[in-house]
């Protein structure tokens, strides 16, 4: 046969076969086929797109978290610093209304033992007056126990009295 | 007569083109005569390198298997008497003529009416159509069916693994579908558009290389020069150019017909080269595909042609030039490995670049921008 000269009969196989090659093949292989190779490459780009999503949220969830952390930190400090002062305004108080009490103790029992110490002043001073007087009686009543004593005394007292 | 010498004086007979010493001459580098075989007495025929290639490359009503063995074909006639078919066995028993609506001879490879004076009746054989199912058309058939079992498995496994990594086969054939789709069909038609032209590459790129190696088979059901034959090529680019004229914009028609920014003078010129480049585009890539495969074949029988040839001188010679026929055949049957993808790839991706001219969208400047520029000016 020859070589350059196309034959009908060969043409028209050709074109029956390969037509329905295409048809066959269109249908039942290259849809199915590039439809799910599109799938695979649409969920490959979307798992793609998920990671570089939860990626980005967790490098957010972590700056939030430090952020949570700092303030807590921050209001931890607070907290202490105020539980610090108040505690120091507490013992402060105690302190000051400890030595009111205490002046204030220390002033009362002064001023009852001075009142006691008076009046024990004023009793002693009234017992030493008796005794004072009951020695004086004492002694005079030695003293004057016989009669030339008292003549002594008379002529003595006499003698100091002068009829001027 | 015998079979044998009947095929060999239709042969020698269509061996005459010149064209084809020449190519004998560039391959082998050594002048063969084809008449030679003429006058030698029955059973001392030498080995005709000539006949052997071109009954390999050229399509046939039966298909030579191994020594004398050939697989008859079935030989369908359509003509103003009707349908008829036959095997092709009945050519080879001998016989001038088959006795059927007509009597029928194979003349040259071709079928021919026999008149009654034992001459070609050209006026009859003008009313027949073959449609025989030749080597060619029964190489056709397996190749589709390999194409058909290996895509409808791989679809398969695509319904079967949804969602999954591919495997098997599939594995093997989704890289060559992501090239077709990724490396041909985008860049070439854009993203836009290529959707609809991808059953379309895909058919033509896998139908091109399986049958490109189906031809390198050397034993039984491959072997045939399919891609290698103008009707086959011939019908692909027919296809390609339909598509293509199909799908052409008003951009691509303008730019053929009323080529922007060419001065009017020029337009006519411009318009005609145009028209021509329509169809030489299709034009040329059937000429490549047929004569890149065509070539190979040759060329690899070419060399084992050699051992023969030589043999025929002395059996010594033979023996000491096949292994460097054998070295050198490996070499061309690697090489056509190559070639076989390459010209699938070439001519899908060609077409893909005539579907792309064919839908592309022009940005054109918008019209205020020329009277900017002449402003400018």
């Amino acid at each position: 046969m020859d070589l350059v000269k196309p034959e009908i009969g060969l043409m028209f196989w050709m074109i029956l076969s390969f037509g329905i090659v295409l048809f066959l093949l269109t249908k039942f292989a290259w849809k199915p086929i590039t439809k799910a190779l599109n799938e695979r490459d649409a969920s490959i780009q979307d798992a793609l797109d998920t990671a570089k999503r939860t990626k980005d949220e967790m490098v957010a969830l972590k700056s939030d978290n430090e952020k949570l952390l700092v303030q807590a930190r921050a209001e931890r400090d607070l907290m202490l610093k105020e539980a610090r002062d108040t505690k120091d305004a507490i013992i402060a108080e105690a302190k000051t209304k400890a030595a009111a009490e205490a002046n204030k103790m220390i002033k009362t029992a002064r001023e009852a033992i001075n009142s006691e110490k008076n009046a024990a002043i004023a009793e002693l001073k009234n017992q030493v007056a008796i005794l004072s007087v009951d020695i004086a009686e004492k002694i005079l009543r030695h003293e004057l126990a016989n009669d030339d004593k008292q003549k002594a005394l008379m002529t003595n007292l006499m003698k100091d009295v002068n009829l001027n | 007569m015998t079979v044998n010498q009947n095929r060999k004086i239709t042969v020698n007979q269509m061996l005459k083109p010149i064209f084809l010493t020449l190519l004998f001459n560039l391959f082998l580098g050594i002048s063969f005569s084809f008449g030679e075989n003429e006058g030698k007495k029955e059973g001392e025929e030498k080995f005709n390198a000539g006949e052997t290639i071109m009954e390999h490359v050229t399509d046939n009503h039966s298909w030579h298997i191994l020594g004398h063995t050939s697989l008859p074909l079935p030989v369908i006639i359509y003509s103003d008497k009707g349908v008829e078919c036959f095997s092709s066995s009945k050519f080879e028993e001998g016989r001038l003529a088959v006795q059927g609506n007509y009597n029928y001879g194979l003349i040259k490879g071709h079928i021919r009416v026999i008149g009654a004076d034992i001459k070609i009746d050209e006026a009859a054989t003008a009313k027949i159509w073959d449609f025989s199912i030749t080597k060619n058309v029964a190489s056709l058939f397996i190749g589709i069916t390999v194409m058909l079992m290996i895509f409808l498995s791989v679809a398969k496994s695509y319904r079967k693994n949804a969602g999954k990594a591919p495997s098997g086969l599939q594995s093997w054939i989704e890289p060559l579908i992501l090239f077709v789709r990724d490396d041909i069909a985008k860049p070439s038609i854009g993203e836009k558009h290529y959707r609809r032209f991808m059953p379309y590459l895909l058919t033509i790129f896998f139908f091109i290389w399986v049958n490109n190696l189906l031809g390198l088979i050397p034993i039984f059901p491959g072997g045939v020069n399919l891609t290698g034959n103008i009707a086959i090529t011939l019908t692909l680019a027919v296809l390609t150019f339909i598509i293509t004229t199909l799908n052409g914009n008003k951009h691509y028609w303008r730019h053929i017909f009323a080529m922007p920014g060419v001065p009017l003078w020029v337009l006519p010129l411009i318009t005609l080269i145009e028209i021509m480049g329509v169809f030489l585009k299709p034009f040329v890539l059937m000429i490549r595909l047929f004569a890149n495969i065509m070539a190979g074949h040759i060329i690899i029988l070419s060399f084992i042609s050699l051992i023969f040839i030589f043999g025929d001188m002395a059996k010594w010679i033979g023996y000491s030039v096949s292994p460097l026929s054998v070295g050198f055949s490996i070499f061309m049957g690697t090489l056509e490995l190559l070639v076989a993808f390459l010209q699938a790839y070439v001519f899908t991706l060609l077409s893909a670049i005539y579907f792309g001219a064919a839908v592309e969208e022009h940005h054109h400047p918008p019209q205020h921008h020329d009277t900017e520029q002449q402003a400018i000016i």
